[in-house]
């Protein structure tokens, strides 16, 4: 896609005498180049000369504009967008794909297969794996999705800030992340988790941003000190632009990239994150349905009746892909090089 | 440390520059209003004293201690006037680019005034410095990094009118980056690009552009052409010449090479090691250098004559270049010079035009800092 281009009349200019005193002498060209459109351009042997289509009618673009419309014919963007919103859907509604009742259980079918009506099978409990799964789909992404922004945000919010005006600020700031990576997350889990009575997931979510964001405010700062060291924000500033200007439309859009892979590689460990929690008993308590609860209720009986385990990891793991996924094509469509 | 001390005093060594006549503005209306008033040509429009940037060295993660300081620029006195090209020569590290980011403001200077049209630019805050800031731009060294990567040129050039919205009314400014493409000599219909789809020198030009776009009076070059290929250094060489005939600008070139500065340059300033070591126009400079160091850098240019080479002497410098956190005592070049004596140790030679010239009209009768400047031309000896 790249088209080559040409420095026009390069060649034919060069810098003759570059000693006798300093003597050079430049090519009377005045500098000017007549306007030549690339050569070898989308047309390849298309007409010479300016394209009246193209011209100075055409609407302003931006790297927001350019990057929504590379992403809405991205095949990528759009399977992952589409199983992403499957997935809101069912959370919200879970009632829609799945009739029965989660909680209604039949230890006399425990840990059957796959029969009529129960596609799944049923767990060690005797409930429908399927209407499990579905219903699970609701507490985990809620976990994943909620514990992956507040980390996100917090994270880069801090770990730019330090980074682009560093200082004091920084010092503290980077003292506080190492202090927090000495946490153990199971130990820190177990006596933060132990001591909260709320049986919701927001116990669960605040403990995962409290301990995650550090990891992303070390990456946002690095990224972050990286970038502001490139002449165009020297260049900015030279222009007299604000720090928020500086911020917002230089450094954000090009420091941004890790830390979008890194957080949504990390929205999948924050679900099985919450399963860990949930079977170590300080996560979520049944009645709640989640998948990180049935994952670790199926594993000691994995050899007898898979079933009860695979579903529930497949559907995680559906979801961490779809997230994944979403995330490159974002970082992508706001690589222009990559267009 | 009783060196350090004689280092440090000799900061006020350039008693010959004209006084600054300073235009006295209490209110930010004033200062603005002085910014804002047009100077004659060939009138000084920057007048540069007793620069000083020390960066500190410390020592500490948490409770920093400072155990020296590198001397970047170290007492450089120096006047640009209005319309000329003064450029800046001296080699890697000796302070030049921190010059240039001195006088964008963009380092905060650890002693010394820059005046811009007599408004001390090292105190001023807030809106008069955006106005003085409105009328130095810069232009790059490296085209790749200079241009976000992520912003269209259209985006890039048009910035400055985001940031100066008086400039060009909103409707207008699409229109007026087109225009300042087409100045540069590219393409208007480039303007919803990104430069990774432009060659170095194309880039330049996006740079160039954005330098223009505000109508300023004097544009900082930092080594504009030396990341580019020779043939395309002359497009983008000349292509700065015209403007600043089209655009009446007073250009301030730093390079290091030293036929590209003699080319467009009016006045030549030669540094090293933090220090100005010589200054004069052009001819001055490179045909009766007087300052044994310029006489070592002009030796080291090429000669494309292969006979003329062969009968030219050339000066070899031994050792390196000190490091600056740590520069001799005295004279900063006495280490490498083959003049050197006890004298060139213990006092700072002050940029003058020096005693033996001084009655004398010759070219050689300019500033050097050198107590035992004598003229020697070593580009067209054979």
């Amino acid at each position: 896609m790249p088209e080559p281009f040409y420095e026009p009349d390069a060649a034919v200019e060069a810098v003759a005498a570059a000693g006798a005193g300093g003597a050079t002498d430049f090519a009377v060209d005045g500098g000017r180049t007549p306007r030549k459109t690339p050569e070898g351009g989308p047309q390849g042997t298309g007409p010479v000369g300016p394209d009246p289509s193209a011209a100075s009618g055409e609407r302003a673009r931006s790297l927001w504009s350019d990057a929504w419309r590379d992403l809405r014919g991205n095949p990528v963007f759009i399977v992952s967008g589409l199983v992403i919103a499957f997935l809101v859907v069912i959370s919200v509604w879970p009632s829609l794909i799945a009739s029965g009742n989660p909680l209604q259980c039949d230890l006399a079918r425990a840990q059957q297969g796959s029969q009529p009506g129960h596609p799944f099978g049923f767990n060690g409990q005797g409930c429908d794996v399927y209407t499990r799964t579905v219903y699970g789909a609701r507490t985990s992404v809620t976990v994943g999705v909620c514990a992956t922004l507040g980390v996100a945000l917090l994270g880069s919010v801090l770990g730019g800030l330090a980074g682009f005006f560093g200082g004091a600020w920084d010092a503290l700031l980077s003292r506080v992340t190492d202090v927090f990576f000495g946490i153990p997350v199971v130990l820190g889990g177990l006596v933060f988790l132990s001591v909260v009575t709320s049986t919701t997931v927001w116990p669960v979510i605040g403990f995962i941003v409290l301990l995650g964001w550090p990891q992303i405010a070390r990456i946002a700062r690095g990224s972050v000190i990286t970038v502001k060291q490139n002449d165009y924000v020297q260049a900015a500033r030279a222009l007299g632009a604000s720090n928020a200007r500086m911020l917002l439309r230089h450094v954000t859009p090009n420091a941004v990239a890790p830390v979008i892979v890194v957080a949504t590689i990390a929205l999948g460990t924050y679900i099985s994150l919450e399963a860990t929690l949930s079977y170590l008993g300080v996560g979520l308590k049944p009645p709640t349905v989640s998948w990180g609860i049935d994952l670790s209720a199926a594993s000691p009986y994995v050899r007898n009746a898979p079933h009860m385990l695979l579903w529930p990891a497949g559907a995680l793991a559906v979801t961490v892909l779809a997230f994944i996924m979403l995330g490159d094509a974002v970082r992508d469509a706001l690589d222009p090089k990559l267009r | 440390m009783a060196e350090l001390k004689k280092n440090e005093a000799a900061v006020d060594a350039t008693p010959n520059v004209m006084p600054v006549e300073t235009v006295d503005a209490s209110t930010t209306q004033e200062a603005v209003a002085a910014i804002e008033a047009p100077v004659e040509r060939g009138e000084p429009i920057l007048q540069v004293r007793n620069l000083v940037k020390h960066f500190p060295l410390t020592q500490g993660i948490l409770f920093k201690k400072q155990i020296g300081a590198v001397k970047a620029v170290d007492g450089i006195s120096f006047d640009l006037y209005q319309g000329e090209t003064l450029g800046i020569v001296g080699e890697s590290g000796c302070g030049k680019s921190t010059v240039a980011k001195l006088l964008m403001t963009l380092e905060t200077a650890t002693a010394g005034e820059v005046f811009f049209k007599g408004q001390d630019i090292t105190k001023l805050s807030g809106r008069a410095l955006k106005a003085v800031r409105r009328n130095i731009q810069m232009v790059f060294q490296d085209p790749y990094t200079s241009l976000n990567p992520r912003m269209t040129v259209g985006d890039i050039i048009g910035e400055p009118f985001d940031i100066h919205p008086e400039v060009a009314p909103k409707g207008d400014r699409r229109r007026k980056v087109q225009e300042l493409l087409d100045v540069v000599g590219l393409n208007p219909e480039y303007i919803n690009r990104y430069p990774h789809q432009f060659s170095g020198g194309q880039r330049q030009r996006i740079g160039i552009a954005r330098g223009l776009a505000l109508q300023p009076e004097i544009i900082i070059c930092d080594e504009p052409v030396s990341a580019l290929d020779v043939s395309v250094q002359a497009q983008v060489i000349n292509l700065m010449e015209k403007l600043q005939d089209e655009f009446n600008l007073s250009y301030l070139f730093i390079a290091h090479d030293l036929s590209i500065v003699r080319h467009i340059s009016d006045r030549v300033g030669v540094m090293y090691l933090g220090k100005m070591a010589e200054i004069g126009t052009d001819t001055q400079i490179y045909d009766h250098p007087t300052h044994p160091y310029t006489q070592a850098l002009l030796s080291a240019v090429p000669v494309p004559d292969p006979e003329a080479r062969e009968g030219r002497e050339r000066i070899i410098l031994t050792g390196d270049v000190p490091s600056p956190a740590n520069p001799p005592s005295g004279c900063r070049f006495r280490t490498r010079c083959w003049k050197a004596q006890d004298k060139c140790a213990e006092e700072v030679p002050l940029l003058a035009v020096p005693e033996r010239f001084k009655s004398s009209d010759t070219p050689a009768a300019h500033e050097s800092a050198c107590h035992f400047a004598e003229e020697k031309d070593v580009v067209h000896a054979a």
